[in-house]
C-alpha cells in the first residue's frame, strides 16, 4: 500500500513537473553526475572518519558502561540478599534472645516466690513452735498450781480452824488432829470444789 | 523558489570548487548535511557515554538503547561471528537515520535522496561481504549459488537465478533506500505545492495529507535506515554462515 503510493506519487510527480513546470529543467538531479565525485569524496570521508570515531572510541566505552553497570548491578543485588540474610539470622537471634529472657525472668519470679513461701512457712512453724511451747509452760503451771492448791486450802483451812477453835474453846488444839479432821472433809468434799 | 518538486533534491557547491587532478570534489549541500549527520552522531554518542551512572541520563539511556538495538539485531540475524562486523552496521545503521531525519527538517537536503550515495554504500557492502565470504570460506563460498535440495535438471537454471540475485543486491539495496526516500519528499513537496495553488479555500485537504504524510515519512526514515541495516546483516550472514 504504502509502495503503491509510493509510485503513483513518482509517475505523478513525473507527470506534474511535465505539465506544470515544462519551462524549468526537468527530470532527477540524482542521475546528473556533475557532483557524483564530490559526493563520493564527502562520503567516504564523513563515514570513515564516524566508523573511525565510533568504533575505536564511543562504541567500546558504551559497551564497557553497560557492562560495569549489569556487573555492578549484580553485585548490588548480591549485597542486598545478603544483608537480607544477615538481618533475618539477626531477628531470630533477638527473638531467641527475647524469648530466652522472657523465661529466665519468669523462672527468677517463680524461685522468688518459691523461697517467699518457704521463708514465711519456716517463721510460721518458729512461731508456731514457740506458742506451742509458751501453751505447754503455761500449762504446766496451771498444774502445778493446781496440784498445789488443795494443800495450801488444806493448811489455811487448818490453820484458820485451829486459830477459830483456840478463840471459842481458849484452848490450844493439837494441829495434827485438826489437819487429819480437814484431810478427810477435803477428801470428801474434794470434787465438789474443783469439779474433777 | 522552486516550485518544481525535484529541485529539492539539487546539489550545489558551497564556497569555492575544488579540483582534485580531474575530479570535482567541491563542498556541496550534500556534503554540509553528511558532515552534519556525523557531527550529531559523534556528539550525541560522545555525550552518552562519557559518564556512566548507575540511573542514565536521557542522552546516556539514547545512546545505550541504540547500542543494544543494533547489538540485538545482529546477533539475531547473524549470529555471533558477526561481532567484529557491530561497529561498520552500527555507523551504517546511525549515519541512514540521521541522513534520513536531517532530510524531515523543512528547507533541508536529504543525503540519502541520491542514487550515488546509496550505491556507494551499498556497493561498499556488496563487495565487503563478498570479500569476507571468500576469506572465510574460499571457493566453497560458490556453494552460496547452488542450493541443496535442488533436482539436477533445474541445477543450472537455479544458479543462474541465484547469480543474478546475488549481483543484484547492491542495486536493489540502494535503490530501496534512495527510491523510498526521494518518493516520499517529491509526495510531501507536490502536496505542499498543492495547499498554495489550492488557497484558502481548497488548501486544508492537501495541508492535513502533508501533515499526515509527514508522520508517516518519519516513521520510513526510520525503517528504511532499519531495513538497510538489517539486509546488511543478512548479506553479512550469509557470508559468515554458509547455510546453503
Amino acid at each position: 500500500m504504502v509502495k503503491k503510493i509510493y509510485f503513483q506519487s513518482i509517475f505523478f510527480s513525473f507527470f506534474f513537473i511535465k505539465e506544470a513546470f515544462a519551462a524549468e529543467s526537468g527530470g532527477m538531479p540524482q542521475l546528473n553526475p556533475e557532483f557524483w565525485i564530490s559526493q563520493i569524496f564527502w562520503l567516504s570521508l564523513t563515514f570513515g572518519i564516524m566508523y573511525l570515531v565510533l568504533s575505536r572510541l564511543i562504541l567500546p566505552k558504551i559497551s564497557n558502561n553497560l557492562e560495569t553497570r549489569k556487573s555492578q548491578i549484580l553485585e548490588n543485588i548480591e549485597a542486598a540478599e545478603k544483608q537480607r540474610e544477615d538481618s533475618d539470622a539477626k531477628l531470630k537471634e533477638y527473638d531467641e534472645i527475647l524469648s530466652k529472657s522472657k523465661l529466665e525472668a519468669n523462672s527468677i519470679f517463680n524461685q522468688a516466690r518459691e523461697k517467699a513461701i518457704k521463708d514465711i512457712g519456716a517463721k510460721r512453724e518458729i512461731l508456731d513452735n514457740q506458742i506451742d511451747n509458751e501453751i505447754a509452760e503455761a500449762e504446766k503451771e496451771i498444774d502445778i498450781l493446781r496440784k498445789n492448791a488443795p494443800d495450801k486450802i488444806n493448811k489455811i483451812a487448818i490453820e484458820t480452824s485451829s486459830e477459830l477453835l483456840q478463840k471459842l474453846i481458849g484452848a490450844e488444839v493439837n494441829n495434827s488432829s485438826i489437819s487429819a479432821i480437814v484431810d478427810d472433809l477435803s477428801k470428801r468434799n474434794g470434787d465438789k470444789y474443783y469439779g474433777n | 523558489m522552486a516550485a518544481n518538486p525535484m529541485s529539492q533534491f539539487d546539489v550545489y557547491r558551497i564556497g569555492p570548487e575544488i579540483k582534485v587532478g580531474a575530479f570535482d570534489i567541491s563542498f556541496t549541500n550534500a556534503s554540509l548535511f553528511m558532515i552534519l549527520s556525523t557531527l550529531s552522531v559523534l556528539i550525541i554518542f560522545n555525550i552518552g557515554s562519557k559518564k556512566n551512572s548507575i540511573l542514565p541520563n536521557k542522552i546516556q539511556l539514547l545512546a545505550e538503547l541504540s547500542y543494544t538495538f543494533v547489538s540485538k539485531m545482529i546477533s539475531d540475524t547473524a549470529g555471533s561471528k558477526a561481532k567484529p562486523y557491530f561497529a561498520f552496521i552500527f555507523s551504517l545503521f546511525m549515519f541512514v537515520l540521521f541522513c534520513n531525519m536531517f532530510g524531515m527538517i523543512p528547507y533541508t537536503f536529504t543525503v540519502t535522496s541520491h542514487i550515488i550515495v546509496t550505491f556507494m554504500l551499498a556497493a561498499f557492502i556488496f563487495i565487503g561481504v563478498t570479500v569476507i565470504g571468500f576469506i572465510k570460506h574460499g571457493f566453497g563460498y560458490l556453494k552460496l549459488f547452488v542450493p541443496s535440495g535442488v533436482p539436477a535438471v533445474l541445477l543450472p537454471l537455479i544458479v543462474v537465478i541465484e547469480i543474478i540475485s546475488y549481483l543484484s543486491r547492491p542495486i536493489s539495496l540502494s535503490v530501496r533506500l534512495f527510491a523510498n526516500m526521494m518518493a516520499g519528499h517529491t509526495m510531501m513537496k507536490v502536496f505542499g505545492g498543492f495547499v498554495i495553488s489550492l488557497g484558502i479555500v481548497g488548501g486544508w485537504l492537501p495541508l492535513s495529507f502533508s501533515v499526515a504524510l509527514t508522520g508517516l515519512e518519519i516513521l520510513v526514515a526510520f525503517l528504511q535506515a532499519y531495513v538497510f541495516a538489517i539486509l546488511t546483516c543478512i548479506y553479512l550472514n550469509d557470508a559468515l554462515n554458509l547455510h546453503h
